[in-house]
C-alpha cells in the first residue's frame, strides 16, 4: 500500500529564497535552471564485479555493480538473456533511509532504470542466450545509493549504463546442462547509450537535476530517457503534482538536449 | 505481429478486435455497488474488469502517522490471482507496488486533503480480470469511487493509454497489443486543471510520435471523462425520473 | 460573465458552474476566475455565491451541532465517542459528573458503558484536536430506547426541512419522536411499531429522493396513505 509520505518541509525563509531565485532563472547553488551539477563518472571501481561504475552528481553518490551469471532464460523469452535491476537505498546514504526490505521508492527507482536500459535495447539480450530455452547469461545490475542529495534516478541510470559499458562477459563452455567458465572474457554487447534527464517543477519553473532541497520543494518530477538517436524510450512522472501539456513538451525538449551533453561523459560510449 | 504471427492492424486500418486506431474499447461503469465502502465503482473496459472501494476520510491508526495539515492518501493497486492467464501470486509484486505509488500520486492533486487534517483516505483497486490498460481503467474507476464517497475533488481524473503497434499510434491497448506493441504510454488527465497527473512510457517513440500520442491521449481521456460524469449522475437522474413519473 | 448552471441542476466534481465575478460557496472552488463543483450535488445560487448542496459526504463536526454517538472506549478522563466522522470525539467525565468525581470510587463504565448511545452537542472543535462533546443541556445524554438509523450526513438538512417543516411533519403524522443528529444518525422512538416503521421509511425516502422536488408532499401522502 502506498501512503502519502511525511516530508519535513523546508523552512519558510529557505523556500521563499529558492522561489525568488527561480524567478530570476537562478538556483541557490549558482546553477541555471537547465544546468547539471558536476557529473563525475568513474568506471571499474570494483574489481570483483564483472562491471561497475561510481557516479556523483554534486553530493549525490551512487555505485553500481554488475554481476553476470548463467541460468535459465524466462519461459516467455527463451531466446534472450536476462536483465535484472535492483536498487538499495542504504541507511548510510541519508537519515531518512531505514534498513529493511525495498520500499516503494527503491522499487520505483529500480524499475525506472530497468525501463531505460530495457526499452532502449541498450543491452543486446538476444546475443546473451547460450542454449535457447535452457541456458542464458543473467546480468544483475545492483544500484547502491551511497549519499542522497537528490536526483537518484539520473545518477543511478548513468551509473548503470556506465557499469554495463565497463562490464566483461565470462566466456563459457557448455557441458551437458551446465556452463563452465573458460576463464576468458569478452565484451558485453552494449548497443545504445540511454540517458535519463530528470526535471523538477517548482512553482511553475522547470529545472534539471534537482538537489534534495529542490526535490522537497517540487510538486512533481518527470524523468525522460532518450536513446542515442533521440527517441524517447522511457518516461516516469512522479510526485503528487501535475504537468501541463506545454510543460511536458518543454521538458522533453530539455531532456533531449541535456541527454546529448551527458552522453558525451559516459566512459566507454563511442557514440 | 501478434501471438499467431498475425498482423495487429489489417489493410483497412482496423485492429484485431475490429477497432479503429483511435477507438476505445466498450466501456461500462457502475457507481456505488459496495454497501460497506464510503464510495465504490466498477469498470469493464473490453475484457478488463476492475472494482474500486474508497474508505474515509477516517481516523488514522496509529495516530502519529497522521499529518497535521492534511489527510494522508493510501492507495493499493492489486491484481487478483485469477485475473491473468497464469495464476498470479497474491503477494504484491514490484509492479503493483510501483503502480500503487504512481496512482496515489495521480490523485493527490485533485483531492482537497487539506480539509481533513489528521485523517486518511483509502483507495483500494482490485483488478478482477486483466486484459491490458488496468492501471488506467483503475484510475478512471477510482475517480468515480472518490466522488461517490463525497470526497471534495478539484475534478475527476480520466485515464487512458496510447501505444504504438506496427508503426501506428493506437489508443486503449488491449493485452496483446500491449505485449506485442512497440510502445505504451499511460496518461491520466485532469480536465479542470488541463494537466496530467500520471505519465509513463516504455518502448520507443520519436518526438513527432510523442507529440501526436499526447494529443490522442488527451482526446481519449476526454471521451472517458464524459462517460464518468454520466455514470456518476445516472443513479440520481433515474431516481428523480422515477418519482416524477409517479406524480 | 456567465452563470453556467441552473438552481437544483445535478452537478459532479469538476463541472464548471460559473465564470467571472461569482464567489465559490460550499462544495465549490474558484480557480483562475472559474468556479467548479467539488462534489456531486445540486447547484445553488444565492446572489453572487454559487455553491453545491452535496448528495454525499463525510460529517465534519461544527461547534453547536447535535450529534448521536456511540461510546467506543474509556480513558482516564472520560469517554471516546464514535460520531460517524473522521475524528472520534471526547466526552470528559467532568462534563457528566461535575467536580465531585473521584476515579478510585466510581467506575466510568457504570455511568456510560462501551456500546451505549448518547445524544450530545459538539462543544469545541478546531481541527488540531479531536472534538469535545457535552451532554449537559436538556434533552442530551444517554439514549434509553428507540432505533438509530443512518442517513447520509449531507442529507440531514433535507430531513429537517425549512424551519423544521419536514421533520415536524413526520413527527406529527407518526406520533414518533424523531431526533436528527447532524452526523447522519437519526433516532426514532415511538410506542406504535407501525408508526415507527413509517417514520423509518420516511427517512429512507429522504435518503433516496433528497435531490428531487416536492419531497415533503410526497412523504406526507405516503404516511397518510399507509396510516
Amino acid at each position: 500500500m502506498s501512503i502519502t509520505p511525511q516530508t519535513e518541509p523546508l523552512t519558510k525563509i529557505k523556500s521563499k529564497q529558492i522561489i525568488e531565485f527561480l524567478k530570476l532563472g537562478k538556483r541557490l547553488d549558482g546553477r541555471s535552471l537547465t544546468q547539471y551539477r558536476d557529473v563525475k563518472i568513474e568506471a571499474g571501481v570494483i574489481g570483483k564485479a564483472e562491471g561497475s561504475a561510481q557516479v556523483s552528481l554534486g553530493n549525490t553518490r551512487v555505485l553500481v555493480g554488475i554481476k553476470v551469471e548463467t541460468g535459465p532464460p524466462y519461459s516467455d523469452t527463451p531466446n534472450m538473456g536476462v536483465l535484472t535491476v535492483n536498487a538499495e537505498l542504504l541507511p548510510l546514504a541519508h537519515e531518512i533511509f531505514e534498513p529493511g526490505p525495498p520500499d516503494e521508492n527503491s522499487i520505483e527507482l529500480a524499475r525506472v532504470v530497468d525501463r531505460s536500459l530495457r526499452e532502449s535495447k541498450a543491452l543486446d539480450l538476444e546475443s546473451l542466450v547460450i542454449v535457447p530455452g535452457k541456458l542464458a547469461y543473467v546480468v544483475f545490475v545492483d544500484i547502491y545509493i551511497l549519499n542522497h542529495d537528490g536526483n537518484l534516478f539520473d545518477a543511478s541510470e548513468y551509473a548503470a549504463i556506465s557499469g554495463l559499458m565497463n562490464a566483461k562477459l565470462p566466456v563459457v563452455e557448455v557441458e551437458g546442462e551446465e556452463a563452465k567458465p573458460t576463464g576468458d572474457f569478452k565484451e558485453l554487447p552494449v548497443r545504445d547509450c540511454p540517458v535519463s534527464v530528470t526535471i523538477a517543477k517548482i512553482d511553475d519553473a522547470l529545472l534539471v537535476d534537482p538537489t534534495l532541497e529542490e526535490e522537497t520543494m517540487a510538486t512533481a518530477k518527470i524523468t525522460i530517457t532518450t536513446t542515442k538517436d533521440g527517441r524517447i524510450c522511457a518516461i516516469q512522472k512522479s510526485g503528487g503534482g501535475t504537468f501541463t501539456f506545454e510543460e511536458v513538451m518543454e521538458a522533453q525538449k530539455i531532456a533531449r538536449s541535456k541527454a546529448d551533453e551527458v552522453r558525451s561523459l559516459i566512459p566507454g560510449w563511442r557514440g | 505481429m501478434g501471438e499467431s504471427g498475425r498482423k495487429l492492424i489489417d489493410e483497412n486500418g482496423l485492429r484485431i478486435d475490429g477497432r479503429r486506431l483511435d477507438e476505445l474499447r466498450p466501456i461500462r461503469m457502475e457507481v456505488g455497488l459496495l454497501a460497506n465502502a464510503d464510495g465504490s465503482a466498477y469498470i469493464e473496459q473490453g475484457k478488463s474488469k476492475i472494482i474500486v472501494a474508497v474508505y474515509g476520510p477516517r481516523e488514522v491508526h496509529p495516530k502519529h502517522l497522521g499529518l497535521s495539515d492534511r489527510a494522508i492518501v493510501r492507495c493499493r493497486y492489486h491484481m487478483a490471482p485469477f485475473s491473468t492467464q497464469e495464476r498470479k501470486s497474491p503477494a504484491p509484486s514490484r509492479r503493483e507496488i510501483e503502480l500503487s505509488k504512481i496512482i496515489r500520486e495521480a490523485f493527490e492533486p485533485v483531492i482537497f486533503s487539506e480539509y481533513y487534517p489528521r485523517s486518511m483516505i483509502d483507495i483500494f483497486i482490485e483488478v478482477l480480470q486483466s486484459d491490458g490498460g488496468t492501471r488506467c481503467a483503475g484510475i478512471t474507476a477510482a475517480s468515480l469511487a472518490l466522488a461517490d464517497a463525497g470526497i471534495p475533488l478539484r475534478d475527476l481524473v480520466a485515464s487512458c493509454a496510447v501505444g504504438k503497434v506496427e508503426g501506428r499510434l493506437i489508443v486503449d491497448l488491449n493485452d496483446e497489443e500491449d505485449k506485442e506493441g512497440e510502445a505504451d504510454m499511460p496518461v491520466a488527465y485532469i480536465p479542470a486543471l488541463d494537466a496530467v497527473s500520471l505519465l509513463q512510457m516504455d518502448g520507443q517513440l520519436t518526438e513527432e510520435e510523442f507529440v501526436e500520442a499526447l494529443k490522442m491521449a488527451k482526446e481519449a481521456c476526454m471521451k472517458i471523462y464524459q462517460m464518468q460524469k454520466q455514470a456518476l449522475k445516472q443513479k440520481y437522474v433515474e431516481a428523480k425520473e422515477a418519482v416524477e413519473e409517479q406524480e | 460573465m456567465p452563470l453556467l448552471v441552473e438552481r437544483r441542476q445535478l452537478v459532479a466534481p469538476g463541472d464548471l458552474l460559473a465564470e467571472g465575478e461569482y464567489l465559490a460557496g460550499d462544495n465549490a472552488y474558484k480557480d483562475d476566475g472559474r468556479i467548479y463543483a467539488q462534489r456531486l450535488g445540486l447547484a445553488d445560487v444565492r446572489g453572487k455565491r454559487v455553491s453545491v448542496v452535496a448528495l454525499k459526504g463525510p460529517y465534519m463536526p461544527r461547534v453547536g451541532d447535535l450529534v448521536i454517538g456511540r461510546i467506543v472506549d474509556t480513558t482516564l478522563g472520560g469517554w471516546i465517542v464514535d460520531i460517524n466522522s473522521p475524528y472520534t470525539a471526547n466526552l470528559s467525565v467532568s462534563d457528566v459528573m461535575g467536580k465531585s468525581f473521584s476515579p478510585e470510587m466510581v467506575s466510568l463504565t457504570k455511568i456510560l458503558a462501551i456500546g451505549d448511545i448518547i445524544i450530545a452537542k459538539i462543544s469545541a472543535f478546531d481541527r488540531t484536536r479531536d472534538p469535545a462533546l457535552t451532554i449537559k443541556e436538556r434533552g442530551l445524554g444517554k439514549v434509553e430506547g428507540g432505533v438509530v438509523i443512518d442517513l447520509t450526513p449531507t442529507k440531514v438538512p433535507r430531513l429537517i426541512g425549512k424551519k423544521g417543516s419536514m421533520i415536524n411533519m413526520i413527527k406529527q403524522l407518526t406520533g414518533c419522536e424523531v431526533i436528527a443528529g447532524q452526523n447522519g444518525k437519526v433516532l426514532i422512538k415511538g410506542r406504535n411499531l407501525k408508526m415507527v416503521e413509517l417514520a423509518i421509511h420516511s427517512v429512507r425516502m429522504v435518503e433516496e429522493q433528497a435531490h428531487t422536488s416536492g419531497l415533503t408532499d410526497r412523504i406526507r401522502k405516503f404516511i397518510e396513505e399507509k396510516k
